[in-house]
């Protein structure tokens, strides 16, 4: 597997991770707080395993790759680039249309020939099975929700357009790495 | 020159960053220790990958580890060895004594929701199996919060990984 592809996935990774923590402190229920936090912190840390491998093929470190490249280098899908705060239905269709992906994903990483790959995707997979069945809960929940079930059909297509600029993603690109900018060099 | 026995000693005083009550040790991260001569590799595997501990027990290990007068090469390898069963029965009493449930033991295919709905998990505080799910998540990524009927408790669930 190329650095490129695992790019892919990291960026997935980190920036729906930044995307469900904007509902840190103001989630409609206090479980849901704690449960997008979490699954936040999560998939954050899964985008670091793969930006560390990512950046061993490429002679770089884990943080340049996910803070010190310019906004057209990301290679995240359209669906994760979104910004869904307050819209709690589209939020949860997110959630599930991503996880729905991400398992078949993470189901053929496991299969890779790359031992670090395989490993990875099979400890990653653990930690995503609560995510699952987190957002299966919800799904069963709104099935029958029209605001939800349209968000679904909106949001479905976005999946799988990747690297297409958009105004969210650049303020995004700005919050996220402000403070690195503002501080060359600084490390922690 | 260091032993390997040393190694593992030094080792199982390095309290859980979160949770202190338990050692590096007890929680079953350390894969391997290996000595030659001065040089101590140790291979380290993280519980959960988002887990801020992370760093914070690889320093602790360098550090006690650099202490014996040995030089450290703390590996972190993030694939599928650790597992919640590798948690030491000490350690799970450990826990359970301070308030967090042990998790219960890994399932072929993975966690469920009906189970995760089950009474099959113990209040650490009465022992009553009269509990329930509150949230799948906890205030760390390694934990649930359950309710217990019983002695009307909340209390935190150790998910199994």
């Amino acid at each position: 597997m190329n650095a490129q592809t695992l790019l892919e996935l990291a960026d997935d990774e980190l920036i729906l991770g930044w995307r469900n923590s904007e509902w840190t402190g103001i989630a409609p229920l206090l479980e849901e707080d704690v449960a997008f936090s979490s699954i936040a912190q999560n998939e954050i840390g899964h985008a670091r395993a793969w930006y560390e491998l990512a950046a061993r093929e490429l002679g770089t470190t884990a943080d340049e790759l996910a803070f010190d490249r310019q906004p057209d280098e990301y290679r995240c899908s359209r669906l994760v680039e979104l910004r869904l705060v307050p819209d709690w239905a589209a939020t949860i269709a997110r959630h599930y249309l991503y996880e729905t992906a991400d398992e078949e994903r993470i189901a053929a990483l496991k299969r890779s020939e790359v031992p670090e790959i395989a490993g990875l995707a099979a400890k990653i997979d653990r930690e995503e099975a609560y995510h699952r069945i987190h957002a299966q809960m919800w799904f069963d929940r709104l099935q029958d929700e029209p605001r939800f079930v349209a968000a679904l059909d909106e949001l479905r297509p976005l999946l799988d357009v990747r690297a297409e600029q958009t105004p969210q993603f650049a303020e995004l690109w700005e919050e996220m790495t402000m403070v690195r900018r503002s501080l060359a060099g600084a490390t922690w | 020159m260091v032993t390997e026995q040393q190694v593992w000693d030094a080792l199982a005083e390095i309290p859980d960053p979160e949770i202190p009550v338990i050692s590096l040790v007890d929680l079953g991260v350390i894969r391997s220790v290996d000595v030659s001569r001065d040089q101590v590799r140790v291979e380290f595997t993280p519980t959960f990958l988002g887990c801020p501990a992370l760093e914070v027990m690889r320093d602790a290990m360098t550090e006690r580890i650099a202490a014996l007068g040995a030089e450290p090469d703390v590996q972190v390898i993030s694939d599928d060895s650790w597992s919640t069963d590798r948690i030491t029965s000490e350690g799970r009493e450990k826990l359970r004594a301070s308030g967090f449930a042990p998790p219960a033991p890994r399932e072929v295919g993975g966690p469920k929701l009906v189970q995760l709905q089950s009474n099959a998990f113990r209040c650490p505080y009465c022992g009553s199996q009269d509990t329930a799910l509150e949230n799948i998540f906890g205030p760390t990524p390694c934990r649930s919060v359950r309710y217990c009927r019983n002695c009307r408790q909340p209390f935190e669930q150790f998910k199994t990984l």
